[in-house]
């Protein structure tokens, strides 16, 4: 740590500059510590328990409307998503985030919740300014990377024939 | 019960991948979110998401690579059917029920909420 004292004559100061790699080295000293594993037990709780609860969403659909569990898929996350935006309007959903981390983060809800909180936060700078141009800041990279990812895979798939893809269609 | 189960097992695995990240190789949320989709959308290239569906039910399609995978299964889904422009017209066909839904919802109580804090 640089030190330089600045003394006149009987009082002397001891300003302290640190550079930003000490700084770095200082405050990492005093970061508390997290456990990766306590961590990771949380994420592994709520998240297993929003995946439950989507299985019972999805079980509901299969059996109200017979749908396969394929087709069950899609009006599943609608429901989970509109969950999630109730709890994120609450000011629920990032209480739960705080303790859960990645278990509420990475879920269909998270991303949910990512554009409702957004949209909320910025709905005192308008409707278009506000709430249109703000929505996607977080969840943007989502979309732009998994459509980026898709077309690629797809073009690929273009030139070398769609017969290798085994997945089942439909 | 195994349904739950396995959608429990399965989709709290995914979620400790992202603490992983996030903790261990110190990714941001934005970063982590978007490996997690490009990780779904080339495990549906490979064809390996499907029986993780099959499997793991909620549990698989719930996580957001989930997205990825949809993503690609209608972008190949319309190549079948279409050819080349399908890739571009079948990205959004799975995956419109989420997006739509995100933006609707999420607008609606962006009208109804007063923001807390």
């Amino acid at each position: 740590m640089a030190e330089k004292s600045a003394g006149r004559g009987t009082k002397s100061y001891k300003p302290v500059s640190m550079s930003s790699k000490e700084y770095q080295a200082f405050a990492k000293a005093r970061e508390p510590s997290r456990s990766v594993w306590t961590n990771c037990l949380k994420a592994f709780l709520v998240g297993g328990l929003i995946c439950t609860i989507g299985q019972g969403v999805q079980q509901f659909f299969m059996a109200v409307f017979d749908m396969s569990a394929r087709e069950a898929g899609n009006p599943t996350v609608a429901i989970m998503i509109l969950l999630s935006v109730i709890l994120t309007s609450m000011g629920v959903y990032d209480k739960i985030a705080q303790w859960a981390g990645a278990g509420s983060a990475v879920p269909v809800t998270g991303f949910a919740n990512s554009m409702a909180s957004a949209a909320i936060e910025h709905r005192s700078e308008g409707l278009v300014l506000g709430v249109g141009s703000n929505m996607f800041k977080l969840a943007g990279s989502v979309i732009v990377f998994g459509v980026v990812a898709a077309f690629v895979i797809g073009i690929i798939f273009w030139v070398f024939g769609i017969g290798a893809w085994h997945a089942t269609t439909g | 019960m195994m349904p739950y189960v396995w959608a429990f097992v399965v989709g709290g695995a995914i979620c400790v991948i992202g603490q992983l990240m996030f903790d261990v190789i110190k990714l941001t949320p934005a970063h982590t979110m978007a490996t997690l989709v490009v990780a779904g959308a080339v495990m549906d290239a490979f064809g390996w998401y499907d029986p993780l569906v099959e499997f793991a039910g909620a549990g698989a399609t719930v996580p957001i690579t989930s997205f990825g995978n949809s993503l690609v299964h209608g972008a190949l889904t319309e190549l079948t059917q279409v050819g080349g422009i399908g890739v571009i017209t079948g990205i959004f066909h799975v995956t419109s029920a989420g997006v739509s839904a995100a933006i609707i919802f999420s607008f609606l109580a962006a009208l109804v909420v007063r923001p807390k804090g």
